[in-house]
């Protein structure tokens, strides 16, 4: 059975603004999940719903087998949550404020004591437990929250934009983190990203989330194989339509003197490619990204306010960075 | 008993954040002191000019102005959940399993605590400088103050949890604060205002505890002391029901 269940969930504020559309979703135990999407596209609404933050309009959905609106305190009793906007308070000190969380979620001393020093441990802060937070890093806050939704070993563990305002070195920190936690422990995780690389590390399968509803779901792998496997960029004169003509090619499209080319298997047919292409001043081959996939599916209405081109073509303007 | 726990906790913060938040503590002096030093001196001196009664006045103030104190302390901080609702720890606390009337409860202890420190530091620099203060007179006065401020803090809790916009808090400072203050008698006897306000005057629950507090501190009183505690055992029973039903309906601000 799913430990998250989402049957026709929808939020409405006020009476106009839909944040959440009759989302269905299943969320395996053990998984873990990668909401994406772009800003107000309902992730942190859904997240917040599930959480029992915020009531849901109409529909129904289920956590660690508990209805949300019928059950919240058993849900919260099941969940942790890493929010986005800081939730840590600025007076306390890092301990305090973990020692606080414990207490509310009915941990016993001794427990508690043992759990914070772990958890201190485990986000590198240790030797800044005794500062108040007031004088940590935007980076330290975020690990000290990390620290705080993990605290009581909760079974599902929500993550709004986990790394958001990291430096690289302790994403990666909290990345291996996620892991271990997923591997030997088997808590199920949900986060929402705008870090397209992160959603690719980590999640087992992720949604694509546009305007409230999931427009596509899947593993990374499934979803970036709707695209293509790999891409071709090729600087100077290429004859695109001769392109087009080659089997293993699914996608042409050409902007300032570039051409980017989707194809299956660059392995194996680069050197068709290049033989029917000719001279040319520079090849970049490069794997479709989850960051191709979330073009491709959320950049519709960017593409129809700019009046040109889809993300294929975008991808191929902004030469191909990986944003 | 986990609810127990839960109350401690947000309790504990409540207090560690005041306590932290020095230059909030030392601010919410200042005021008082010149109700009492500048005010009261002023307006006692002129109105009994060539006596020796300017320090009678001070004293009939005294209370009121202990009221007004704990009275703006606890409110302030009921309504701070406007801001904090949008952000810290409050967010923290509406998604752990901990009920909500323990919640309530936990931020209720928290301004009582609050506008208590406040009470007897206030309380002691009276009873050095304007009126002679028992031991007796001493606990019977902080009693009062808890049942005053439960009932204040909750009220601004209340109001806090229901208003959406901190634009709202302006109105709450004019249309709630003031008239309790004005109408409660601290500065001046109730039966000195004109009959019309009177009603306003008798329903104020802060009437009765000015009433209360000069009656232990002066043994001045206008009403018998059972019904100034009944008065605020009733108010403080009926704003923790409402408070509590608030909370329920709390959600995350968007």
């Amino acid at each position: 059975m799913a430990i998250i269940s989402c049957k026709g969930l929808t939020k409405r504020y006020d009476t106009k603004v839909l944040a959440v559309d009759r989302l269905n979703l299943d969320i395996e135990e053990g998984e873990v999940f990668g909401l994406l999407g772009p800003n107000g596209a309902g992730k942190t609404t859904t997240i917040s719903m599930l959480c029992t933050l915020i009531h849901a309009t109409s529909g129904a959905a289920s956590v660690a087998g508990f209805d949300i609106g019928r059950q919240p305190s058993l849900v919260r009793k099941s969940i942790g949550i890493v929010f986005q906007e800081p939730s840590v308070d600025d007076l306390l000190t890092g301990r305090e404020n973990l020692d606080l969380h414990g207490m509310l979620y009915h941990m016993a001393g001794p427990e508690r004591k043992r759990r914070i020093d772990e958890m201190l441990e485990l986000v590198g802060l240790t030797d800044r437990a005794d500062d108040l937070v007031r004088e940590y890093s935007g980076g330290m806050r975020r690990r000290l929250e990390i620290a705080r939704g993990l605290m009581h070993s909760p079974k599902v563990l929500f993550l709004d934009e986990p790394t958001l305002g990291l430096d690289p070195q302790s994403r990666t920190h909290i990345w291996d983190y996620i892991r271990t936690l997923s591997k030997e422990h088997g808590t199920t995780m949900v986060l929402t990203t705008h870090y397209m690389e992160e959603a690719d590390l980590l999640c087992n399968r992720v949604g694509i989330i546009s305007q409230g509803k999931i427009i596509a779901l899947g593993t990374p792998r499934e979803l970036k194989s709707k695209i293509g496997e790999d891409i071709v960029r090729l600087k100077g004169a290429v004859d695109a339509q001769k392109l087009k003509r080659l089997k293993f090619v699914k996608k042409v499209a050409q902007a300032d003197g570039v051409t980017t080319v989707a194809l299956v298997d660059a392995p194996a047919n680069l050197q068709a490619l290049l033989k029917e292409v000719g001279k040319v001043d520079s090849v970049e081959v490069r794997e479709v990204t989850l960051n191709d996939v979330f073009l491709h599916y959320t950049g519709k209405e960017i593409h129809q306010e700019e009046g040109e081109g889809g993300w294929f073509e975008r991808v191929a303007r902004s030469g191909g960075n990986r944003a | 008993m986990p609810e127990l726990h839960g109350i401690y906790a947000v309790w504990k913060r409540e207090l560690l954040v005041y306590l932290r938040e020095k230059e909030r503590v030392v601010g919410s002096f200042v005021s008082p002191l010149l109700w009492l030093f500048v005010f009261g001196s002023g307006i006692g001196g002129s109105m009994y000019a060539g006596t020796s009664g300017s320090g009678a006045y001070q004293a009939f103030i005294f209370p009121g102005i202990l009221t007004m104190s704990v009275l703006f302390v606890s409110m302030f901080y009921g309504l701070y959940i406007i801001w904090d609702r949008k952000l810290d720890f409050l967010k923290e606390v509406l998604v752990a399993p901990v009920s909500r009337s323990s919640i309530f409860l936990g931020k209720v202890s928290g301004g009582v605590s609050d506008a208590l420190i406040q009470g007897v530091i206030i309380l002691v620099i009276g009873a050095f400088f304007i009126v002679h203060i028992s031991p007796a007179q001493f606990i019977g006065t902080i009693l009062v103050l808890v049942l005053l401020t439960f009932f204040t803090t909750s009220l601004g809790l209340i109001i806090g949890a229901n208003l959406h916009s901190q634009e709202g808090f302006a109105l709450v400072m004019n249309f709630v604060m003031w008239p309790m203050f004005f109408f409660s008698g601290a500065l001046f006897p109730v039966s000195q205002l004109p009959a019309y306000f009177e009603p306003i005057s008798l329903a104020n629950p802060v009437t009765y505890a000015v009433d209360a507090l000069r009656t232990v501190i002066l043994g001045q009183s206008l009403f018998p002391f059972y019904l100034d505690i009944g008065v605020l055992l009733a108010a403080s029973a009926i704003a923790s029901v409402i408070g509590i039903i608030s909370f329920g309906n709390l959600q995350q601000a968007k």
